[in-house]
C-alpha cells in the first residue's frame, strides 16, 4: 500500500470559531477501503467532502494520484470527475430519468456519444440491480434503489476513488442491506473507497482500515479486528461502548 | 342610443383590435427580451463571482425601484430627443422598438428575481451532485439547476408576464398607438360613453391576461419536479 492515491497533509478547517478538522494526515492506498468512524460532529463527513473540495480547507494539502487538488475552475471539475461521490440524500437529478442521470456525466464531461454512454449506463444499472427502472424518474424509486442508481452514476465516470458520505443513513432499515451489498461487491473488485458510515457490521466486513475521528482529530487508525476488539484510545472505547452495548 | 348602437359607434369609429394588437405585440417582444436579460442577470446573481453578483444586484435594485413611466420618458425624451438615437428609419416602428426595449429592461429585473426564487426551490444537493460528477459552473447551471429552477419559477414568471401585459399601456408615453392611448382619445371625443369605454378596455385586458394565468397555473402543475 505504498503508492498512495489520496493524500492529506496537515489539513485544517474551521467553521467560524469551530475547529472542525485539526491537522489531519491521512494516506489512502490504491484499492484500499477506508472507513471513517466517529461520533456525530467529529468532522468525518466534512473530511470526506474536502477530498473533492465540496468543502474548502483553510490550510494543508490534499492530493489525488499525485496531483494537488486545484482550487477552482476547469482543473477542479476535471479532478472531481475522477472522484466518485455518493451522498446521504442520494441527490439524483430530480428532473432527469434514471438512465439520463447515469449518462449525463459521461456525455457532458467525458464527451462520450449517447449510444456509448447509454450502453455503459445500462450495464452499470444492471450491475447494481436497477436496470429495469432505467426509464423512470428518481421520485418513482425507493430510497435503496435511488442510492444504487447514485452509485452507478458515480461509477459511470470511471473514478479512481469513491467517496461515500453516510450512504445508508437516510434509508429505511430494510433497504440498508441492498446498498451495503453493492458497496461490498465494489470493494471486492478493488475500488478505492473512503466511507463515512454508522454501519458497524459493514465496517468490520469491508474495511481494510478504520480511521476513528473525534473532535476533528484522527484519534486512532487500525484494522477492523484490532479496532473493534482492542481499541487503544479512551475516545474509541467510549464510542464503541455506546454503540455496541445494545 | 341603445347599448348596441353605442358599442357599434365605438367599434366603427375606432380600430380597437388594432390598438390591442399593439399591446399584444409589445407583450410578446418584451417577454422574450426581458426573459433573456433576466436569465443572464439571474445567472450573474447566483454565480460565485462577487463582481458579477454586485452588477446583477445593482441592476435589479436600480431598475426595479424606478417607475416604468420615468424609464419610458427617459428613453424617449433623453435618448431619442437629446441624443437623436434613431433605432430604425420608420418613425412609428422606432417608437415601438424603444417601448419594447424599455419594457424588456424594466421587466428583466422582475424575471431575474422570479428565476432566483425558482433557484431557491432546487436543493443544494443537486448542485453538489452536479459538481461531484465534474460539471463546471455553466454546464451544471444549464443541465441541472436552470431546468429545475425554471419549473419552480413558472408561477412567479407568469405573474411577471401578467404585469408586463398590463404595463404595455405605459408605451403610450413613447407615442406607441396602443389601447390606453386610444382610450384617452375615445374619452375625449365620446365622453358621454365614458363607462362603456372603460368597460371595453378593461375587458380587453382581461381577455389578454386571463389565459396567461390559466396557462401558467396548468404548466406549473404539469412540469413540477417531483422530489
Amino acid at each position: 500500500m505504498n503508492d498512495s492515491l489520496v493524500q492529506l497533509k496537515n489539513v485544517n478547517k474551521h467553521f467560524g470559531a469551530l475547529h472542525v478538522l485539526k491537522d489531519i494526515n491521512l494516506s489512502v492506498g490504491k484499492g484500499e477501503v477506508i472507513i471513517l468512524l466517529g461520533p456525530s460532529g467529529s468532522g468525518k463527513s466534512t473530511l470526506c467532502r474536502t477530498i473533492n473540495r465540496l468543502e474548502t480547507i483553510d490550510s494543508g494539502e490534499i492530493s489525488i494520484d499525485g496531483k494537488l487538488l486545484p482550487e477552482e475552475g476547469k482543473a477542479l471539475a476535471q479532478l472531481r470527475a475522477e472522484v466518485g461521490m455518493v451522498f446521504q440524500s442520494f441527490n439524483l437529478f430530480a428532473h432527469k430519468s434514471i438512465l439520463d442521470n447515469v449518462t449525463l456525466g459521461p456525455r457532458k464531461v467525458l464527451g462520450k456519444s449517447k449510444a456509448e454512454a447509454e450502453e455503459e449506463a445500462m450495464a452499470l444499472l444492471a450491475k447494481v440491480g436497477v436496470d429495469s427502472q432505467a426509464q423512470k424518474m428518481p421520485a418513482q424509486l425507493s430510497g435503496g434503489q435511488q442510492q444504487r442508481v447514485a452509485i452507478a452514476r458515480a461509477l459511470a465516470m470511471k473514478p479512481k476513488v469513491m467517496l461515500f458520505d453516510e450512504p445508508t443513513s437516510a434509508l429505511d432499515p430494510e433497504m440498508v442491506n441492498e446498498v451495503l451489498e453493492t458497496m461490498v461487491s465494489l470493494a471486492k473488485e478493488g475500488m478505492t473507497m473512503i466511507v463515512v458510515t454508522h454501519e458497524m457490521g459493514f465496517a468490520r466486513r469491508a474495511a481494510d482500515r478504520i480511521v476513528f475521528l473525534a473532535d476533528g482529530e484522527i484519534v486512532e487508525e487500525a484494522t477492523p479486528t484490532e479496532f473493534f476488539t482492542n481499541p487503544k484510545s479512551d475516545r474509541a472505547k467510549d464510542f464503541l461502548g455506546k454503540i455496541l452495548n445494545h | 342610443m341603445s347599448f348596441g348602437e353605442q358599442l357599434s359607434t365605438l367599434f366603427s369609429t375606432y380600430n380597437v383590435f388594432e390598438a390591442f394588437w399593439a399591446n399584444v405585440q409589445l407583450t410578446f417582444w418584451a417577454a422574450i427580451g426581458s426573459f433573456v436579460i433576466g436569465a443572464i442577470l439571474a445567472l450573474m446573481r447566483i454565480s460565485p463571482v462577487p463582481s458579477l453578483q454586485f452588477i446583477g444586484a445593482a441592476y435589479v435594485n436600480l431598475i426595479r425601484n424606478t417607475p416604468l413611466t420615468i424609464l419610458m420618458t427617459m428613453a424617449i425624451l433623453g435618448v431619442w430627443t437629446q441624443f437623436q438615437l434613431q433605432l430604425v428609419s420608420d418613425f412609428e416602428a422606432n417608437f415601438f422598438i424603444y417601448a419594447a426595449i424599455v419594457l424588456s429592461i424594466y421587466h428583466a429585473s422582475f424575471v431575474c428575481e422570479a428565476i432566483r426564487s425558482g433557484v431557491n426551490t432546487v436543493p443544494v444537493g443537486q448542485a453538489e451532485a452536479a459538481r461531484a460528477i465534474g460539471l463546471g459552473f455553466f454546464p451544471a447551471a444549464r443541465h441541472i439547476i436552470f431546468p429545475q429552477a425554471l419549473r419552480g419559477s413558472i408561477t412567479p414568471l407568469g405573474n411577471t408576464l401578467i404585469a408586463l401585459a398590463k404595463n404595455t399601456t405605459v408605451a403610450t408615453v413613447a407615442s406607441v398607438a396602443e389601447a390606453s392611448g386610444m382610450m384617452k382619445s375615445m374619452i375625449e371625443f365620446n365622453s358621454d360613453l365614458i363607462f362603456l369605454i372603460f368597460a371595453v378596455f378593461a375587458m380587453g385586458f382581461v381577455i389578454i391576461v386571463v389565459p396567461i394565468g390559466i396557462l401558467t397555473t396548468w404548466a406549473s402543475r404539469k412540469l413540477a419536479v417531483k422530489r
